[in-house]
């Protein structure tokens, strides 16, 4: 189970944080610094795994990280996780990023911290990976935002949501979870 | 696709050079997010940051409360709150308005509002309640979007209590149409599982179903389930192997659509988890492993090596073809695989390749051989982790003979590594080497092998440890230090050899402390002070203040703590003899006379009394005593008497302060609660009377303060956490591991390696530091580390025995305790308190001097005072213990107690008129029977080891007798016969025994009559059946029986008379017994009086302790009956017991040992706890609940009956401890 997803920059700001597992306050604060001062202290040319930390849930417990220009991403693992593949899945969430902000950049995760939690949703649920396909996760994510656009939209919403339909059943996109086709609700506009 | 991330974010600039311009590109400049995130960046420091946050709080709180807001700015709001709280800083007020968000938004403030409900809130919260509606309503949606976030947000935080609101909605949404619906539904389902596993249990063929769904994706979802229920019960799954297999196979066999693929691997984390599931079901199954070599093959074959993640599987099937039942074709495989993880220069597959290493090495120990070089640059590694996991590896492959290097790597990577957590384990382990090979050889090897064996090298052993002291400090794993000292104290079989080390010990310490002691860890300090006191006699020319003023230049320092000054003062207690001394310990006293310590200051005291004393001092603290017979008598039961006596001079019984609160408060107010229901069971009135007793006069010491609280924390004493590291084989954990790894077919390895080998033997333990070139300083590292796992083997034996592991094993102790820590309780015996300072109750702090937490102090204090009492019984001393005196089973221990219970009164009986009887004469069975057999007349078959088949006959009818109500008389003019004869050989009746009486007790005798006393456990009393037997050859008249109790009720006629009594007759006088009073145990006396034929009046006295189990009987309650008489009780005790942790099943096998020995119902047993109830006759309730958690068993007992729950629980106690 992946027990806490923790994204800072290189100066320790936390950018990104999130605890599948209950922490209080201050513990979650001082995590996010001793996770800081493990990981900030390490080259890049040393291994991406950390481990003999006891903050989170004692020695079952595994730092997976990467670093990416000015972000750490920090996978807080159990044992029940294989290392390579959190490595990977890192790899997937910083792609899917990358795709949904075109040219991600800390910026992005600062001011749309809501639409980085919801992309990280379609890929870590609950602590369980749910989505490992990018192609997947990005769909999931675009289908909610044109949705959720049309809803706030003014009049040319109806239009918007057809494309959305038609997008989704585009064949470049295989398998791609039909969800839009029926049940998409045409919104009330919202009434300014 | 990662090169081109790097490259954008490397493009850009960091956020604190943030170019204006840029920055409006992408958010609006207005945005008050925009605008706090601007003006936090330009802040200098964490003051300003704080104030800023503060004042962007409050602005907020004026926002969300102002009803102007718009669900629109909610969100903005929300966002900004988020940021917050991620900064540090509590936004408690928005939480409320989270909920209120997420309720009333629509799509996306809907989804801000769920987002910062999951990020504020945690499972526990109470405003997660008003989360609940907004969730159904959600779950019902025909909106997708909604029906997703709703179950995001069950997935992610749920109150446990409304799970089964949701239950059947989210169980729908496993058939809905949509797959990522259903896929989010089984993650939902699974979060249940894990919070709440039971009330999803009704739906395991549902998961079943996910399993099988068409969508690969539903299926990869489910899997988190099986997954996790593997893990619990392999067993249960096994079935679904095949299942799993077929799946692997379509997925490596390319049969899934090419979406899945990654990098253009087939669905790789769907593989590595099926990887992890078969490896679970193939462990340890022959038949299920067999089934997964195909697939394992052809996923090894199939992974080609062009990306991560294709080694993220091999390393998953490495793993799994190690962990099931070994295929050789496939080791070798694996094997490869290894090497290609371990030789790449890829720093994580190196590290994921020591890994491998590490978990292999066990099985084949060759791997390690082939890749020692690697091994080796690997301990050189600038990554501290990959360091770190290589001297993980060494551990695993440490044996006698390469053990100094090892360790001394080990010292060494601790001296650099500062990281906390690291060194606390790290230290751990080389304490554990340390005290597996406490003498290695390599040092001595060049002396002649009969030599050697005669001087191992104990200054090693001591020099590590000390060096481990010094490097722990104080954060070290509390059994290190303990294990040490027990060993120390324990010693090896040798002597001669615990001498030396003992020896060393005290030298390398004595000048330790000559140095300057102020940067040694306390610890350091407490265990050389406690050797010193211990073993300082050894050292024979040492001058006798010597020691004493090292030690007490410690008292002086500032930095040494309370609790090593404790442990100073009770060494010095140990060496204070002679002028110089009384000297020292009448300065020391000075010196604490005035310390606001009291702990010290009785210390002191003590120390001055006994420096004064030698003759007490001996007594006290007697030298060179052995620890194995030391015993510990927890329930104080040796100051019964004393607590009788103060009872008889009226003092007040003692009583617990919880009681003692309750009737304060009953006192002063009316008493509003209902007095009880009535039971199922007929109890008496009483069970309602006593509500308002202010003296349930009662109570021995058994209950008095100290002993209710001591025996748990003893016994509990950490002992979970201990690592059973000593067996009686030597080593527990590497045991194995060390003796395989000599016996493995070696490979072939080059000369070099040989002579490199064959050369280092003769050095040092540790490379010499002789210029040599870097190759050849490593070869040779190679060789003395991996030394004793290849053929050098050979060459070693040929040099010298390794005779290590045999030799050194530990003294096999009469009573192996369990774990490491309790092994200061027992040294405890070193450090005895004065009686008085038990008996006013003072706080002991002699008991608490030498250990290294305050609970084991009292612990302490209990085996001191010991000492005291030798005699007492030792409850708590066999407690400890794992392994049963007997070594047998306890129930076993008990039937077969039983037996011979049974069989020795009826012996004894028989014995009891032999001698002093006559020529033992035919006599028809009737005559003689009676008084012998009664005792045990419920068992008809006893009679098959002995006598004749009338006699057998006859037993029946005695049966029949015995359940006679009244008492019944039966005078015989004959003696027993043959009692010898008829004593049957002990475990002969083993299963013939009924429980339902005890053994005959013999009660008193003179020169004419002999009385003895037998319990029948009948269901409304106690029947006391008492054996009046006339041992002489007159005949005895007016023979009465007087049976009298201050504290229990006789039911029926007390007194009891016979016309005559004729010679070596005997008669039964029966009387029921009940205890109105629950106390711990009472009395029963009396005495028979007689006229002899020469007319002389005589009287014999007798008394029979009872205790209260002796009056306990099961009562039979229903769950729901319990629940309702639970409520209605209000005298409860609470306590933590010991749990049997020997046991398969702890807490069951704790509660039947209670059921059985103290007569409880056992209600039922619910996961963790269970409940019990019995009544004390003549029908006093009383009620238990236990819950068993880490090691110990929490009991409360609730009775109507003010004092009965405490006795009950004294009871409870011992009978735990006896076991």
């Amino acid at each position: 189970m992946i027990k806490a997803i923790l994204i800072f920059n290189n100066h320790g700001k936390p950018r990104l944080i999130r605890f599948y597992q209950y922490f209080a306050e201050d513990m979650q604060q001082q995590i996010i610094r001793e996770t800081f001062h493990l990981v900030s202290k390490r080259d890049d040319n040393v291994c991406n795994f950390l481990e003999g930390g006891s903050l989170i849930g004692g020695s079952d417990y595994k730092l997976i990280y990467r670093h990416y220009a000015t972000l750490y991403f920090v996978f807080c693992v159990d044992s029940s996780e294989s290392e390579l593949g959190i490595l990977d899945l890192i790899q997937v969430f910083v792609e899917t990023l990358d795709k949904c902000f075109e040219n991600v950049c800390e910026l992005d995760l600062i001011f749309h911290v809501d639409k980085v939690h919801c992309i990280l949703q379609e890929v870590v649920m609950g602590g369980m990976v749910l989505e490992t396909n990018m192609n997947e996760i990005v769909a999931q994510v675009e289908f909610q935002n044109r949705v959720e656009k049309s809803e706030g939209g003014l009049s040319a919403a109806p239009a918007r949501a057809v494309s959305a339909v038609k997008n989704m059943n585009l064949p470049e996109i295989p398998r791609n979870i039909n969800i839009g086709d029926i049940n998409i609700k045409v919104p009330s506009l919202s009434p300014f | 696709m990662s090169d081109v991330v790097e490259k954008t974010l490397i493009a850009l600039p960091s956020l604190l050079s943030l170019d204006s311009q840029l920055g409006a590109g992408k958010l609006s400049s207005t945005s008050k997010l925009g605008n706090l995130i601007r003006s936090i960046t330009e802040l200098t420091s964490k003051h300003e940051e704080e104030k800023l946050i503060k004042k962007e709080l409050t602005a907020l709180k004026e926002q969300v409360s102002s009803p102007n807001t718009t669900s629109r700015q909610m969100k903005e709001i929300m966002v900004r709150a988020i940021y917050c709280e991620m900064l540090g800083y509590e936004a408690s007020f928005s939480y409320i308005h989270a909920i209120k968000l997420a309720q009333q938004g629509n799509g996306l403030e809907k989804r801000v509002g769920y987002l910062a409900v999951c990020l504020f809130l945690n499972e526990s919260h109470d405003l997660l309640l008003l989360l609940v509606n907004t969730v159904l309503k959600d779950l019902q949606s025909t909106n997708l979007i909604d029906v997703c976030m709703a179950l995001t947000v069950v997935s992610q935080i749920f109150p446990k209590d409304m799970i089964p609101a949701v239950l059947p909605l989210v169980e729908d949404k496993l058939t809905h149409s949509k797959e990522i619906i259903r896929r989010k539904a089984v993650l939902a389902l699974y979060k249940f599982y894990l919070i709440a596993p039971n009330q999803v249990q009704h739906i395991h063929d549902k998961f079943r179903k996910a399993l099988c769904d068409k969508d690969p994706g539903v299926m990869t979802a489910s899997l988190h389930i099986y997954f996790q229920m593997i893990k619990e019960n392999p067993d249960g799954f096994r079935e679904l192997t095949a299942s799993l297999v077929a799946i692997l196979k379509q997925v490596v066999g390319g049969k899934l659509p090419v979406e899945f693929n990654y990098h253009s691997v087939p669905a790789p984390w769907l593989q590595i988890k099926l990887l992890r599931m078969l490896a679970l079901l193939g462990k340890e199954d022959q038949s299920t492993s067999e089934m997964m070599f195909e697939v394992l093959d052809e996923s090894l074959r199939r992974a080609e090596l062009n990306h991560n993640i294709t080694y993220a599987i091999l390393f998953e099937c490495v793993k799994t073809i190690y962990t099931i039942h070994p295929k050789s074709e496939l080791l070798e495989k694996a094997a490869k695989c290894i090497g290609r993880f371990v030789l790449s220069p890829k720093i994580n597959l190196k590290y994921l390749g020591l890994k491998a290493l590490t978990y292999v090495v066990q099985q084949d120990p060759n791997l390690a051989l082939q890749h020692q070089m690697t091994i080796i640059e690997c301990l050189d590694h600038p990554d501290p982790i990959i360091k770190r996991e290589t001297l993980e590896l060494l551990y695993r492959i440490t044996n006698g003979q390469n053990v100094s290097v090892i360790v001394q790597k080990m010292l060494d990577f601790l001296q650099q590594s500062k990281h906390g957590h690291t060194t606390i384990v790290l230290v751990g382990k080389v304490a554990e080497l340390a005290e597996k090979y406490p003498f290695t050889h390599i040092a001595v090897v060049s002396v002649p092998i009969r030599l050697c064996t005669y001087a191992p090298d104990n200054g090693w052993f001591i020099q590590t440890m000390n060096t481990v002291f010094s490097l722990g400090g104080d954060d070290m794993q509390p059994e290190v230090p303990n294990n040490f000292l027990r060993l120390l104290a324990e010693g090896f079989d040798s002597a001669e050899e615990d001498r030396q080390l003992r020896l060393y010990a005290v030298d390398s310490y004595l000048s330790l402390l000559q140095t300057d002691t102020c940067h040694l860890p306390q610890r350091f300090l407490q265990v050389m002070s406690w050797v010193l006191g211990e073993f300082s006699f050894l050292k024979a020319d040492l001058e006798p203040g010597l020691v004493l003023s090292r030690l007490a230049s410690l008292l002086d320092q500032d930095l040494v703590t309370t609790e090593t000054k404790s442990w100073v003062l009770a060494a010095m207690c140990k060496l204070c003899g002679g002028v110089v001394g009384e000297g020292v310990a009448g300065q020391v006293a000075a010196q604490f006379g005035g310390s606001l310590n009291t702990t010290l200051r009785q210390q002191a005291q003590e120390l001055h009394v006994l420096s004064l004393d030698q003759a007490l001092r001996s007594r006290v603290l007697p030298p060179h005593t052995s620890w194995d017979g030391l015993e510990v008598d927890s329930s104080l039961s040796f100051l019964d008497g004393f607590v009788s006596d103060a009872l008889a001079q009226g003092a007040a019984p003692y009583k617990p302060p919880h009681q003692r609160q309750e009737e304060l408060s009953q006192e002063k107010v009316l008493n509003l609660e209902p007095y009880g229901l009535a039971l199922p069971v007929s109890l008496s009135t009483c069970s309602l009377m006593d509500r308002q007793s202010p003296t349930g006069f009662s109570l021995s010491s058994g209950l008095s303060g100290n002993s209710a609280e001591l025996p748990h924390k003893g016994g509990s004493l950490k002992m979970d956490g201990v690592k059973r590291v000593w067996g009686k084989e030597g080593y527990l954990p590497q045991k194995e591991a060390a003796e395989e790894a000599p016996a493995m077919p070696s490979p072939p390895v080059p000369l070099t390696y040989r002579v490199a080998a064959a050369r280092t033997r003769r050095w040092t333990p540790w490379p010499a530091p002789r210029p040599l070139g870097p190759d050849q300083e490593k070869q040779q590292l190679a060789s003395s580390l991996f030394v004793g796992l290849g053929p050098q083997n050979q060459l070693c034996l040929l040099g010298k025995p390794d005779v290590a592991p045999q030799r050194f094993r530990r003294k096999t102790r009469p009573q192996d305790p369990e774990g490491g820590s309790d092994w200061l309780s027992v040294s405890s015996h070193s450090s005895h308190s004065t009686m008085d300072s038990l008996l006013d109750s003072s706080p002991t702090p002699l008991g608490e001097e030498l250990n290294t937490t305050a609970l084991l102090g009292e612990e302490l204090n209990t085996a001191g005072f010991l000492r005291e009492e030798p005699n007492a019984i030792s409850p708590l001393g066999e407690g400890l213990n794992t392994a049963d005196p007997m070594g047998e089973d306890p129930n076993t221990t008990r039937s077969l107690r039983e037996t011979a219970n049974g069989t020795t009164h009826l012996g004894e009986g028989l014995n009891a008129a032999g001698p002093l009887g006559e020529e033992p004469n035919p006599v028809s069975p009737q005559g003689k029977e009676p008084n012998t057999a009664s005792p045990m007349g419920e068992e008809p078959n006893t009679a098959s080891s002995q006598g004749p088949e009338d006699t057998l006959a006859f037993w029946s009818r005695a049966e029949g007798e015995t359940e006679a109500p009244e008492a019944s008389t039966m005078a015989t003019d004959q003696p027993p016969t043959q009692a010898d004869r008829l004593t049957p050989p002990p475990c002969a009746t083993a299963e013939l025994l009924e429980p339902h009486g005890s053994e005959l007790l013999s009660l008193a005798s003179d020169g004419s009559v002999d009385l003895s006393a037998r319990k029948l456990y009948k269901g409304a009393a106690l029947e006391l059946q008492l054996y009046i037997r006339n041992t002489s050859s007159d005949q005895l008249q007016h023979v009465s029986l007087q049976l009298r109790s201050a504290e229990l009720q006789v039911l029926d006629s007390p007194n009891q008379s016979f016309p005559l009594l004729g010679d070596h007759g005997a008669v039964t006088s029966r009387h029921s017994v009940v205890m109105e009073t629950p106390l711990v145990q009472a009395i029963v006396g009396g005495a028979v009086t007689y006229h002899t034929q020469s007319g002389s009046a005589n009287e014999l006295g007798f008394s029979l302790r009872l205790t209260l189990a002796d009056f306990l009987r099961p009562l039979p309650l229903s769950t729901e009956d319990y629940g309702k008489l639970w409520l209605s009780f209000n005298h409860d005790v609470k306590q933590n017991l010991q749990l049997l942790l020997d046991k398969e099943d702890p807490l069951s096998a704790t509660l039947n040992i209670l059921k059985e020995k103290l007569q409880f119902h056992l209600v039922e047993i619910i996961g963790t706890e269970g409940i019990l109830a019995c009544q004390l006759l003549p029908g006093h309730p009383c009620l238990l609940h236990c819950h068993a958690h880490s090691g110990t068993l929490t009991v409360w007992l609730r009775s109507p009956v003010p004092d009965l729950p405490d006795c009950l629980l004294y009871h409870c106690q011992r009978v735990l401890q006896e076991r």
